[in-house]
């Protein structure tokens, strides 16, 4: 498993856009990709990166902190692709 | 070939086919199923239609709107491929044994509840996405065609009478023309069709539903329409109809061009909008500016009161589009004819002279405050003017100033910028504020003459009914002279005076407003380029010629 850490700069955060072409990307790929935020009361709440509606329930905004976890067989090639969509895209 | 006739709206032609609008009532079987597998599949079909659907919508979105505005499709038909959604409807078919449709419908509104009670806005309003892409599918479970709404090609638009909300809503690149049998020539079907540059025809009494699916012509230059036509008619009409394309063609030629009469007065033409989405039409019709940006919007398109952010980016989008031209956006003119839920208003005897726009202002402070928060805010991203509705005396002036400078204190203290160009100013829609004017004049910045008002409250014609038609003249004496006097008290107190009503994009008083001294006219973005043209062929040397 490989995990990076991403801070998001898009001004609306993870909104439809952006969230339904992440899904496409991570669909690509047959690694499990989760999304992990961080609240500020220090719970953390997840979502499979594969799932568009989670993600967004996820409710990330401009600033917000992300930890991204690849796992799977072929996360050497997903965790490239994913980090660069989303250093493109968020 | 049937012929019926009634009001028309704009002289202009429209061809095509009749579509008849009729919002669809959904009738859900709350029974039990012994068997959930046709269920089951029956729910896969409709959910397979439906996302066809949104992406048909999404491609002719691209076409008509742009990418940025057809986006919130693909992502109503990426919707209909999540796993988690679809297995909570799955679960109450097959758990439960419920039908697709009643398993869709707490389905969808489960995640829509879910969207509702996050912290953003942006997230929040998701929820009226997922309600949308939920009723796309209950409406092929219940073979109710959405399509049949306004249909997927372009149409004539037939409804007994259409809400301002339901004509917001309305696919507007679809729209050949619309005939209502209600609404009045200033109702909000007639002022949207004005403003669209579609032929309409209201109170069209012999519309009927056997005319779904006709081929029709909408005459607007004879106020009827013709179902069935004659190919003689259509081939006039049709030579008639490329003829006003042709005049379209070469007001194309005037872009760019100033507002200078003959002997070189020159004044300024603004468009009216109604919401980010006619920023488009601002900028290709030319206009220099925005001369009334209608904030009901925000209020008419929210299921709830629209939070500061929401509004803040409705403002910024446009603004920022925009600059530096100016826009000015008028504060919130919800009551008499716009009613929303939401606001718990209670009926009226009298609505126009009622509880309505700055008289909601300023007894519910903290509303009104959200919406001045956001124009603040939103100000640092373009040219902006803020115009307070239904004026009648300095007094209610003072104190929508006084609160805009609380507000702008909190800003301060909350450490948020705003510019300190913003420009204020008032509408002039009522024979109180007309005859206040020099008063008026001292504590503004600018006045916009809101003509619709003003006659409806000089002549005491309720400009709604349709049957006070025959005693309306919208070029009342009285008016004018309240137009005359409120253009002068702005220019002894050094302010500039505009009429943003629908008599500012009448050609026959144009010369007359000059003379009056005129510094600004708002109109439908479509009546820009016509309104040009109609300035540069005035001589203001010249005696009047009645």
């Amino acid at each position: 498993m490989k995990t990076f850490e991403y801070t998001i700069t898009d001004p609306v955060g993870i909104h439809a856009r952006p969230a339904g072409l992440l899904v496409k990307a991570v669909k690509e790929h047959a690694s499990k990709v989760t999304i992990t935020k961080k609240n500020p009361d220090g719970t953390e709440k997840s979502a499979d990166a594969k799932k568009l509606l989670a993600l967004m329930n996820l409710g990330i905004k401009q600033g917000d902190t992300v930890t991204v976890s690849v796992d799977g067989e072929d996360e050497d090639d997903t965790f490239e692709a994913i980090s660069r969509f989303m250093s493109e895209n968020l | 070939m049937q012929v019926a006739t009634g009001t028309s709206i704009l002289n202009g032609i429209a061809i095509g086919k009749i579509k008849i609008y009729k919002a669809p009532v959904y009738k859900i079987d709350e029974s039990l199923v012994n068997d959930p597998i046709p269920e089951l599949k029956r729910f896969e079909d409709a959910r397979v239609k439906a996302q066809d659907q949104q992406n048909v919508l999404y491609e002719k979105a691209v076409e008509s709107a742009g990418e940025d505005s057809a986006a919130i499709f693909q992502f109503h038909a990426d919707m209909l491929d999540d796993d988690d959604l679809l297995d909570a409807v799955k679960t109450i078919i097959v758990d439960q044994h419920h039908t697709a449709e009643y398993a869709a419908k707490q389905g969808f509104e489960n995640v829509a509840e879910m969207f509702k009670e996050m912290d953003d806005p942006y997230f929040q309003a998701r929820s009226a996405d997922v309600i949308d892409v939920g009723n796309a599918v209950i409406e092929y479970l219940l073979g109710i065609d959405t399509t049949s709404l306004q249909g997927t090609e372009p149409t004539i638009l037939v409804a007994e009478d259409l809400a301002p909300s339901e004509t917001v809503k309305l696919d507007k690149s679809l729209l050949l023309g619309m005939i209502t049998r209600e609404g009045s020539s200033n109702s909000h079907t007639a002022i949207l069709a004005r403003s669209m540059n579609l032929p309409a025809l209201i109170q069209c009494k012999q519309i009927s539903d056997d005319w779904d699916g006709k081929f029709a012509i909408l005459d607007g230059y004879n106020s009827c329409v013709y179902i069935d036509p004659t190919q003689d008619l259509i081939d006039s009409l049709t030579a008639k109809h490329n003829e006003d394309l042709r005049k379209e063609a070469l007001l194309q030629e005037l872009k760019g061009k100033t507002n200078t009469t003959i002997d070189g007065k020159t004044i300024k033409v603004f468009a009216n909008i109604g919401g980010p989405s006619d920023v488009g039409a601002v900028q290709q019709n030319d206009a220099e500016g925005v001369g009334l940006f209608r904030s009901e919007f925000v209020y008419l398109n929210s299921p709830e009161d629209p939070s500061e952010e929401t509004q803040f980016l409705a403002y910024k989008r446009v603004l920022e589009t925009l600059a530096p031209k100016l826009v000015v956006i008028r504060t919130c003119d919800i009551g008499a004819d716009k009613t929303i839920d939401y606001m718990n208003l209670d009926k009226e005897v009298n609505p126009a002279l009622g509880y309505r726009a700055i008289r909601i202002c300023l007894t519910r402070k903290d509303f009104f405050k959200r919406q001045l928060r956001a124009l603040l805010r939103a100000s640092v991203y373009g040219n902006l003017g803020i115009m307070f509705p239904m004026i009648i005396s300095v007094r209610e002036v003072r104190e929508c100033k006084e609160i805009l400078a609380e507000c702008k204190r909190e800003l301060e203290n909350e450490g948020q910028k705003y510019s300190d160009k913003i420009q204020v100013g008032i509408m002039i829609e009522t024979p109180a504020a007309a005859l206040c004017a020099d008063e008026l004049a001292s504590e503004v910045d600018f006045f916009s003459l809101g003509t619709n008002d003003l006659t409806q409250y000089t002549c005491a014609i309720d400009r709604q009914n349709a049957k006070l038609e025959p005693f309306a003249d919208t070029h009342h004496p009285a008016v004018m002279k309240e137009i005359k006097m409120t253009i002068d008290a702005a220019h002894r107190h050094g302010i500039w005076a505009g009429i943003c009503g629908e008599l500012g994009a009448d050609p026959t008083l144009t010369e007359t407003f000059l003379r009056m001294g005129v510094d600004e006219l708002s109109v439908n973005a479509k009546s820009v380029l016509p309104l040009r043209k109609k300035i540069r062929s005035i001589d203001l040397s010249k005696p009047v010629q009645q």
